[in-house]
């Protein structure tokens, strides 16, 4: 079936099979490979994307379910060259060990702090409760949140 | 993984829904968040040959007030479900019980409705709903009808649903003690389903216990509600917790285990609602 998506404000259409997942839809159609496949259980978190501006995981969505709607990637998240808060929140606190989890971690406190814009460190826990990190670092990860809460520009950006 | 092939279908109106549903018969499967079907369906526990996808059935989704009810369309997030004000003042158990829901991605997808007629006995709302003596508005091709939550959960994944019907609208009645709540749920991690959970509605004599995960199908503790109508103690009646119930024994836990949780969660439930009443 046809399928067409804003991606990171681009449209983006293609013919594909009924079954495709989303999160095949951005890395082999939109070419946008930052989102991993990680469980594909609706598990880990790694695939999360912004659908209509909210966290989703993008193993357990159809592109189908998607048509026609804004769906926004990591690659979507800075402007300009400039990193988004939540990005250089990350590199400055060092919130990541192997890398693999950062993209779905991103994206989920991206979602996170739109509706929650000042979380206590408990609610950024409860926020990533469906985002694993292997390398347990989930530490700096909630320090980083917690630093782009409090960082003033994040309500100008997202 | 990927699901297996089918083809898919849009809806954007109940009537299109069920004429899509009378259309192709028993293997068009409806759609809804997709949160505990497409998993289904990349482990090939299930493979229907269409997906009715009713994302864009947007009359379906709103949480109403209805006076001495709360009208829910089967379509509503359980995100909205979290944030309905009207249910964090008369139906706060409800809100919390769609909190423990997944995480908040899946909230962000998954609907009440699809929870509902998903019937997973491990699940959060099934039990919470029959709990509040919710009914369940089902239309289909020979009209609408009412199901009690009683009546609704059958068996192993099965409701009273019938092939070609769709669950429109779940009704909760409003409590007489909104406040007297709780809802006990016992993981290992944070996203998975409960081991054992009991959602409890009301205090005292009036108390309605549901377990999670304890049968085939979310359960009423009925010697618990008997044994406190009658007026026992909450640590008696906790004690009946198990009884009537068919718990399985599987990889977390024996299901003398489980049974023992029962017993734990359901007098920790009946306290925490008699304190906040």
């Amino acid at each position: 079936m046809k399928v067409e998506l804003t991606v990171n404000g681009k449209d983006v259409t293609a013919d594909v099979e009924d079954r495709t997942l989303l999160v095949h839809f951005l890395r082999d159609v939109a070419d946008l490979t930052a989102t991993n496949v990680g469980c594909d259980t609706t598990s880990c978190g790694a695939c999360t994307v912004l659908l209509d501006g909210e966290s989703v995981k993008s193993c357990t969505v159809l592109a189908a379910q998607a048509d026609g709607r804004a769906v926004t990637t990591l690659e979507g998240l800075a402007d300009d060259g400039e990193m988004h808060p939540v990005q250089r929140a990350f590199h400055e606190e060092h919130g990541l060990q192997c890398g693999y989890c950062t993209p779905g971690m991103v994206m989920a406190i991206v979602s996170l702090l739109k509706e929650n814009p000042s979380p206590s460190e408990a609610e950024v826990r409860r926020g990533l409760e469906g985002n694993i990190c292997r390398c347990t670092g989930y530490h700096n990860i909630v320090k980083a949140a917690l630093a782009a809460a409090a960082s003033s520009d994040m309500g100008a950006s997202q | 993984m990927i699901p297996p092939s089918f083809t898919y279908a849009r809806a954007t109106s109940v009537d299109e829904a069920l004429a899509l549903a009378a259309e192709h018969g028993e293997d068009a499967k409806f759609l809804a968040g997709g949160q505990s079907l497409l998993p289904l369906m990349k482990l090939r526990f299930a493979a229907p040959s269409m997906l009715i996808d009713l994302g864009r059935v947007t009359e379906l989704s709103y949480v109403r007030d209805e006076g001495t009810y709360v009208a829910i369309g089967a379509l509503t997030r359980h995100h909205d479900v979290v944030h309905a004000e009207v249910l964090a003042a008369d139906i706060p158990l409800l809100a919390a019980a769609a909190e423990t829901v997944g995480d908040p991605q899946i909230r962000h997808r998954g609907t009440i409705g699809g929870s509902a007629a998903h019937a997973d006995a491990a699940a959060d709302l099934p039990a919470t709903l029959l709990a509040l003596d919710a009914t369940f508005v089902v239309k289909g091709p020979d009209g609408t009808r009412s199901v009690p939550a009683a009546e609704f959960f059958k068996g192993i994944f099965e409701t009273a649903l019938e092939p070609g019907e769709l669950l429109t609208e779940i009704q909760v009645p409003k409590p007489a003690s909104p406040a007297a709540w709780s809802y006990q749920k016992f993981n290992k991690r944070a996203i998975d389903f409960a081991i054992v959970g009991v959602a409890v509605q009301g205090a005292g004599r009036h108390a309605r216990v549901a377990l999670v995960n304890m049968a085939s199908t979310p359960l009423r503790a009925t010697a618990v509600e008997t044994a406190l109508a009658d007026g026992a103690s909450v640590a008696d009646a906790a004690q009946l917790a198990a009884e009537g119930t068919h718990a399985g024994s599987d990889i977390h836990a024996s299901k003398a285990y489980r049974e023992h949780l029962a017993r734990v969660l359901t007098r920790r439930a009946l306290e925490e609602a008699a304190a906040r009443a």
